[in-house]
């Protein structure tokens, strides 16, 4: 299931706009990837190209090479619906569809793909993508009511329901917990740990310590200036990162010595 | 001058007079609506009420209030169901294609288009379906008729001037569409960004994607929306009037022949300047039918919107 991804000099535009410039990487399957790095330097930018969100902003674009065990995620005769029913996302601010319940959430990507499902298969799914969100215990009972009725943090799982039951390859994670307390974060994190056995994870987060506790590898992203396109800085094991890093901008940000 | 202090009050918390004014002209401005409705109610049921309970040979026709306002509530609901039935998905459909479709130009050329149409008055309207549009069906209902006439709406035969329901019910929906667009437009661009986006993420294509977050999230607005648009085709009077040729006493889904059941707002409009004595109480009884029908279609609207509270969003 989990895929490798390789980046290969990816310039990324809003219009005439260069935001984000010369990122090539690898990203390791059954691993998370944590891209750090102060706001605006294009993380999320460039996390949204991995599954071609980023192209929804109206004459956003992008140049170079992206691909997933060795097709190109740009090619010519891709379907941007098709990579994003491989590669899910987990946003920011938890969005469960707050007009459907919480069963039919985490079926909504299913019936996508998947239109004539047998109600028990689908049931199945439905409570294993839960389990294995860690949240099948918290709303087994009260699966027909709206996902919106939950707490922040249990919305934020729910979503993550949503996101693996489709079963796909690789699952991005923008700042997924930054709207939540503390103890909802430790439970996502423990849920991510969980998760990469089986997907390829990458996350962008402000949080180091966060970065730390759950990622292997550790990417650093900075602009030299505001108009400046942003860009990978370095990448490397998450420990070597934080402990020992190459570049002496990236020491400065993870010691938090950074203008 | 110095300002004035309310440090001297001892009870309460201190009010400025502006606040005080304020308060008091919006309080003022929400009794006042009450007072405007209690006392078009009053008057309704005051001037109807003779007409209630006349004896049925007084009554014009002869047959009694009931009999007398039956025809022309039906012609109203016929009608007024129809339009919407045309109106809905149209207005959904623009309302689709302004806020997600439409290059950026386009959308806010052709919103401004339909708010135009909403400033045109109704008796335009009358004019266009009486003069332009009603030749026009003339031909295609007697096709209608002679393929379709199974169908009870079709039954003909064929009206020859083409001043039928049917006309009468594309010239409504034609008037209530602004309206209806306008609301449920309104409504598809505040879906939140964020649930357009969960939908694509999972792989949602556009069409996809409406049905997932946008039209569940507008799903009230839309039927608020055609509400509004309801309550005008109900109380359309001119445009009815001009275009409809009417008959007292009819009773029938008949969409294309002549003889057709009038609306209550038409039938008043039509028969006041000739009307006296208990006539015109018959008349304003008619005009408290609508007034009701009007209330239960807004009660049943919010009713409809307040069920399904826990799904909209809004917590």
């Amino acid at each position: 299931m989990a895929k490798r991804i390789e980046v290969k000099g990816l310039d990324i535009y809003y219009d005439k706009f260069l935001a984000v410039q010369g990122v090539s990487m690898t990203i390791e399957p059954r691993s998370v990837t944590a891209l750090i790095g102060p706001s605006g330097c294009g993380k999320s930018t460039f996390l949204r190209t991995l599954n071609r969100m980023h192209e929804l902003v109206p004459k956003a674009r992008v140049e170079g090479k992206v691909l997933m065990d060795n097709q190109d995620l740009y090619g010519a005769n891709v379907d941007p619906v098709g990579v994003r029913r491989h590669i899910g996302m987990v946003f920011q601010r938890p969005n469960p569809f707050p007009t459907m319940s919480i069963y039919d959430n985490v079926a909504a990507g299913l019936k996508l793909n998947n239109k004539r499902m047998k109600r028990k298969d689908l049931d199945d799914l439905v409570e294993r993508s839960l389990r294995s969100a860690n949240l099948w215990e918290e709303v087994k009972d009260r699966l027909n009511r709206p996902g919106s009725g939950l707490s922040g943090g249990q919305q934020q799982r729910l979503c993550i329901a949503r996101a693996i039951a489709v079963a796909p390859d690789v699952l991005l994670m923008d700042e997924p917990c930054s709207a939540l307390d503390p103890i909802s974060t430790q439970a996502i994190e423990d849920l991510i740990t969980e998760l990469k056995e089986q997907y390829t994870i990458v996350i962008v987060t402000h949080n180091m310590q966060q970065a730390q506790r759950i990622s292997d590898t550790t990417g650093f992203f900075n602009l030299q200036a505001i108009g400046e396109p942003g860009g990978l800085v370095e990448l490397d094991t998450t420990t070597k990162i934080f402990t020992n890093p190459a570049n002496s901008d990236t020491e400065r940000y993870v010691s938090g010595r950074f203008g | 001058m110095p300002p004035t202090t309310t440090s001297t009050r001892t009870r309460g918390a201190p009010q400025r007079l502006g606040d005080r004014v304020f308060s008091g002209a919006s309080t003022g401005a929400g009794v006042l609506i009450l007072v405007i409705l209690a006392g078009v109610a009053a008057f309704l049921v005051a001037e109807a009420w003779p007409a209630l309970w006349a004896d049925s040979s007084e009554i014009p026709g002869g047959d009694g209030i009931i009999l007398y306002i039956w025809p022309v509530l039906f012609g109203t609901l016929l009608s007024a169901f129809f339009a919407l039935v045309i109106a809905t998905p149209l207005a959904v459909a623009i309302a689709l294609f302004i806020t997600h479709y439409a290059p950026r130009r386009i959308a806010s050329l052709l919103g401004y288009l339909i708010d135009l149409l909403a400033a045109v008055p109704s008796i335009i309207f009358g004019l266009w379906g009486a003069f332009e549009l009603a030749p026009m069906t003339v031909e295609p209902t007697r096709w209608l008729e002679d393929n379709l006439g199974f169908i009870p709406l079709f039954d003909g035969p064929a009206s020859p001037t083409g001043r039928t329901m049917l006309v009468a019910t594309i010239v409504l929906a034609v008037m209530i569409l602004p309206i209806a667009t306008a609301v449920i437009r309104e409504a598809f661009l505040q879906t939140p960004r964020l649930h357009e986006e969960a939908s694509l993420a999972l792989g949602a294509t556009r069409w996809e994607m409406i049905r997932m977050a946008v039209l569940p999230f507008g799903r009230s607005s839309i039927i608020g929306g055609l509400m509004l648009g309801l309550g005008r085709a109900l109380g359309e009077t001119m445009a009815v009037a001009i275009v409809l040729s009417a008959s007292r006493d009819v009773v029938s889904f008949n969409l294309i022949s002549s003889e057709n059941p009038s609306t209550i707002a038409a039938n008043i409009a039509l028969s006041f300047p000739e009307a006296s004595g208990l006539d015109v109480n018959t008349l304003i009884a008619s005009g408290l039918v609508l007034f009701a029908v009007t209330l239960l279609v807004n009660m049943g609207a919010r009713a409809v919107i307040n069920r399904r509270r826990d799904f909209s969003g809004a917590n």
